[in-house]
């Protein structure tokens, strides 16, 4: 403890202090050229004019975001009327990235806990246990999560053969499938959040509480979710931010009627049928949103942190 | 503990809902396991246990095709996570063994930048990119943008591990007559690996199995298995592609279990 | 200024991170072949000032030599000084052999001749059979000592030992405490022992600087700072003291005659820079008092036993004079036959030699 103050004023090592420009140019350059870059170029893209062929014609437009928002008429030459048709699309994605997060909610946080609260020993088997299915294919899951619910797939037949129901029930190509899809992708970024969150928090605090009369489930309300509250809410952000963007499970689980932002983008780039600059757009729009989510949500963690500091 | 009345830590339907989570997680996984080694060629009825559409992988009509996609997802995956292992590891080292320095929140923005855009705009903004500097899309367009989004991927587990180690081994190194850059190969790489071995398969694991941005970037007729999985399952789910999945799957299973235990084992301790 | 017959010599050093000052200004010298022991509360700038002899500090001012050379610009692995770490810093994926033998390859031995070296040195540490292990396999005490024969193994000009026992449990520590005397003895090489063990530093060191907020209060052997404390500072830090305000009225041949509140008048050492008239404390160790019915020839404060505290070796007496502060007086329990043990309420003279009142600068 006695070095802690005298030994250098902080845990920030420096070693290599004076290499670290070399140290982290590769990764610079690599991130620089090949991630940042090209969300820059799309952002050029998106007041560009469409080639019909795909492929951009370098001239400045508005028709991108002109065409996601407005509505000028079958001849496009009245004035800007609200356009609704992507706007719903976006709707639809943010309600089902919303949906699929509250189930990853209601099914993840008591298993968190439940791990969380498990002897110190056996939780990194339980953690292993929840993450190894995140670390198969997602492609795989998706088809496989497909497989699964089709009419005539294992559940509709298990469901059968157990007289719960006659007939097989449909849930391809539902909204329930994609939230289902959504869930499966990303449930494992609900539980390590709230997980790390509930296994730092100090129950000594719910026996005092426990002592003072309050019940089991007041006291999990009232001391322990204010507690790990940032971890729900990381929880929450994870899944959220992914399955907004997210292009499989809508496509492979919601058909065509379930359309998403993700299907909507992929669309502008397919064959010669596509429009750039308006996929540009919409990933711009998708991006701008994603990143004020990220903004609010820094700023309550700082926030947060400060607060318990 | 267990035979106590009243435990504040446990509530009723915690358990259940846990066991719920886990069939929900595993359960698809198992039947694709299982129906795989259907002996029939409609995927919905079961006729016994074969091996035959693991055979037809390799030798049947599509072989071909998966064979070449094969071959692009493992080589790319192996040169990917070398390169971006490689480099997450340098610049961890900046990070974590740089002291304060200006850059430091805006490399770590850049770092962490792959993970917070969401994959279909990374995925677009690369076609777009090399679409305007006019770069052929084909298998180095799939490689370079693989090192890219991997490098977070790879960086996580290495400078976990790095801020694990406390820099009294490389100052004690430097006590004793080594080099900086003695005490870096001697004592802080050694230290490092099972971090550098996380974020390597980690770095694999992302590459093998991403679909979206390569679908974007791969340009026509150059395949990974699951752009080629994907294709396939178009035309509906073939008892095939279960194949392919369940060794995909078991491929992912026992990387990230050697993972599990690289990272477990630990030498500082 | 530097001599080629010092250790160290440390000239003006000065430390500043930013704003903050972790050192002003000092000046020491260490002998060859002494056991020197910084002692301090943390934060005092006694790790900063071993740091910054060991090179993993910069000097922002100042100088310091080795026998004579200047070494502050110097990098660590370029300084013919080892550290012993607070946490050791033993490589972990190295075995005991190796670790030992670390240092000697740096420096350009052959592998087996610093594989021979280091068995030597194990030898010495009584550690040979461990010789194969890794440090994790060792016990807290083991891995002391295999950091100690690391250290030792290149034959630096200067050890230095960064709290070495702090991680240690008593027993343990105690008995280090003598091995490293032992060593120190047996090897002659000169050790900076960092400490803020009182305890620790007054038995092991032939002399002691004494550190508070960056600065040095107080250098000298064991026994001058424990009996002669220059200020507050080094008086309340080491061992325990009874601190009175006092106000000094008279000097005469190096005596001070002093009163202190409800009107008790007593005799001091006179301490330079203390003038008549000035309010300063005075220190007086409590082994240094006894009670008694009557007042005797040394200095006798008349006053009232508020309770007796049983410590073991000791019986801690407390007293509230007439008016006046409240001492303590240590009586030990091998003298309780000749002393009389005063009950709770009972009248009582605190008497002392009046050479064990000092006064102090604060």
């Amino acid at each position: 403890m006695a070095a802690g103050a005298a030994s250098g004023g902080s845990a920030q090592s420096d070693t290599y202090a004076e290499a670290r420009t070399w140290l982290l140019l590769p990764a610079w350059a690599v991130l620089g050229i090949f991630i940042l870059a090209p969300v820059l170029m799309m952002l050029v893209y998106s007041f560009l004019t469409k080639e019909f062929r795909g492929g951009v014609i370098w001239e400045f437009s508005f028709a991108a975001y002109d065409q996601f928002f407005c509505n000028r008429g079958l001849f496009g030459d009245e004035p800007c009327a609200i356009e609704w048709t992507f706007i719903n699309i976006f709707w639809r994605s943010i309600w089902q990235a919303g949906a699929a997060t509250l189930l990853s909610l209601v099914i993840g946080f008591p298993t968190a806990y439940f791990i969380a609260t498990r002897p110190e020993k056996v939780r990194p088997i339980w953690v292993f246990l929840i993450t190894i299915p995140y670390w198969v294919n997602l492609l795989i899951r998706t088809v496989s999560m497909k497989f699964m619910l089709r009419d005539q797939g294992p559940l509709n037949d298990f469901l059968i053969s157990t007289g719960l129901i006659d007939s097989p029930i449909h849930i391809v190509n539902t909204n329930f499938a994609v939230q289902l899809g959504l869930f499966y992708s990303y449930l494992p970024f609900m539980v390590l959040p709230i997980y790390a969150s509930v296994e730092r928090y100090n129950f000594s605090l719910s026996e005092a509480a426990a002592d003072l009369y309050a019940s089991k489930w007041v006291t999990l309300r009232r001391v322990l979710l204010p507690a790990v509250k940032p971890g729900v809410i990381a929880g929450c952000i994870l899944v959220f931010v992914p399955s907004l963007g997210s292009f499989l499970a809508p496509d492979l689980l919601g058909g065509a009627k379930n359309f998403m932002i993700g299907s909507l983008i992929e669309e502008q780039f397919k064959g010669n049928a596509g429009n750039w600059p308006f996929g540009a757009a919409a990933s711009m729009i998708l991006l701008t949103m994603v990143l004020i989510i990220l903004l609010i949500f820094a700023r309550q963690q700082a926030k947060a942190e400060k607060g318990a500091g | 503990m267990a035979s106590r009345k009243y435990d504040i830590k446990s509530f009723p339907g915690f358990l259940p809902i846990t066991a719920l989570c886990l069939v929900i997680l595993y359960a698809p996984l198992l039947v694709v396991t299982v129906y795989s080694l259907n002996d029939s060629n409609s995927i919905t009825n079961w006729e016994g246990v074969s091996f035959r559409w693991y055979v037809d992988v390799f030798t049947g009509p599509e072989s071909d095709k998966f064979k070449i996609a094969a071959w692009n997802s493992f080589t790319i995956a192996i040169v990917a996570a070398t390169v971006s292992t490689t480099i997450a590891t340098l610049a961890a080292t900046a990070m974590i063994r740089g002291g304060r320095f200006r850059l430091r929140t805006v490399s770590f923005g850049l770092i962490s930048l792959p993970l917070m855009v969401p994959e279909i705009v990374t995925a677009v903004a690369t076609l777009i990119f090399f679409n305007s500097i006019g770069f052929t899309r084909g298998y180095l367009t799939i490689l370079v943008a693989h090192i890219a989004f991997c490098i977070p991927f790879a960086y996580m587990p290495i400078s976990a591990r790095m801020q694990g180690i406390e820099d009294s081994y490389e100052q004690a190194a430097m006590d004793l007559y080594a080099s900086k850059r003695q005490a870096f190969t001697k004592i802080l790489l050694p230290l490092m690996l099972p971090g550098i071995i996380s974020g390597f398969i980690l770095a694999f694991i992302i590459s093998l199995d991403d679909f979206i941005i390569t679908n974007f970037v791969k340009g026509a007729g150059v395949e990974t298995l699951p752009t080629a999985i994907f294709g396939s399952v178009k035309q509906g789910i073939k008892p095939n592609i279960m194949a392919i999945s369940t060794m995909l799957l078991a491929v992912s299973i026992v990387m990230v279990t050697i993972s599990y235990f690289v990272s477990k084992s630990d030498n500082t301790k | 200024m530097p001599e080629k017959s010092n250790a160290i010599d440390v000239v003006d050093a000065v430390k500043r991170y930013g704003d903050f000052t972790a050192l002003q200004q000092i000046s020491l010298s260490i002998f060859d072949n002494e056991f020197f022991t910084l002692l301090g509360p943390s934060g005092c700038g006694k790790t900063t000032l071993l740091r910054m002899i060991a090179g993993f500090e910069d000097v922002t001012e100042g100088a310091i030599f080795l026998f004579g050379e200047e070494i502050e610009n110097l990098p660590p692995n370029k300084r013919p000084v080892n550290t012993v770490f607070q946490n050791y810093a033993l490589f972990p994926h190295m075995t005991i052999t190796e670790n030992v033998a670390f240092g000697l390859e740096m420096r350009g031995k052959s592998k087996s001749e610093a594989r021979t070296r280091a068995g030597e040195m194990l030898e010495l540490v009584q550690l040979s059979q461990f010789a194969a292990r890794k440090p994790s396999q060792l016990s807290g005490g083991q891995q002391q000592r295999v950091a100690l024969a690391r250290a030792l193994a290149p034959q630096p000009k200067v050890l230095l030992l960064d709290e070495p026992l702090s991680a240690l449990d008593l027993k343990l520590r105690q008995a280090m405490r003598f091995e490293l005397k032992e060593l120190q003895r047996e090897t002659g090489i000169t050790f900076i022992f960092v400490t803020h063990d009182q305890e620790e530093a007054l038995t092991m060191s032939d002399r002691i600087a004494v550190m508070s907020a960056g600065e040095m209060q107080q250098l000298g052997e064991a026994k001058e700072i424990y009996e002669r404390p220059h200020n507050m500072f080094v008086a309340d830090f080491i061992g325990e003291t009874n601190l009175l305000e006092v106000s000094v009225d008279q000097i005469t041949n190096g005596r001070a005659v002093c009163h202190l509140g409800g009107g008790h008048e007593l005799t001091c050492n006179e301490v330079q820079g203390v003038g008549v008239g000035s309010k300063v404390h005075m220190s007086v160790r409590p082994e240094r008092l006894f009670l008694s019915d009557e007042p005797t020839e040394t200095e006798s404060l008349k006053g009232t036993v508020r309770d007796n505290i049983f410590v073991g070796t000791d019986i801690q007496t407390i007293v509230d004079l007439s008016d006046g502060p409240q001492m303590i007086v240590r009586t030990s329990n091998s003298d309780r036959g000749n002393k009389r043990i005063f009950d709770p309420g009972a009248q009582a003279y605190v008497n002392m030699e009046s050479e064990a009142a000092r006064l102090l600068v604060d």
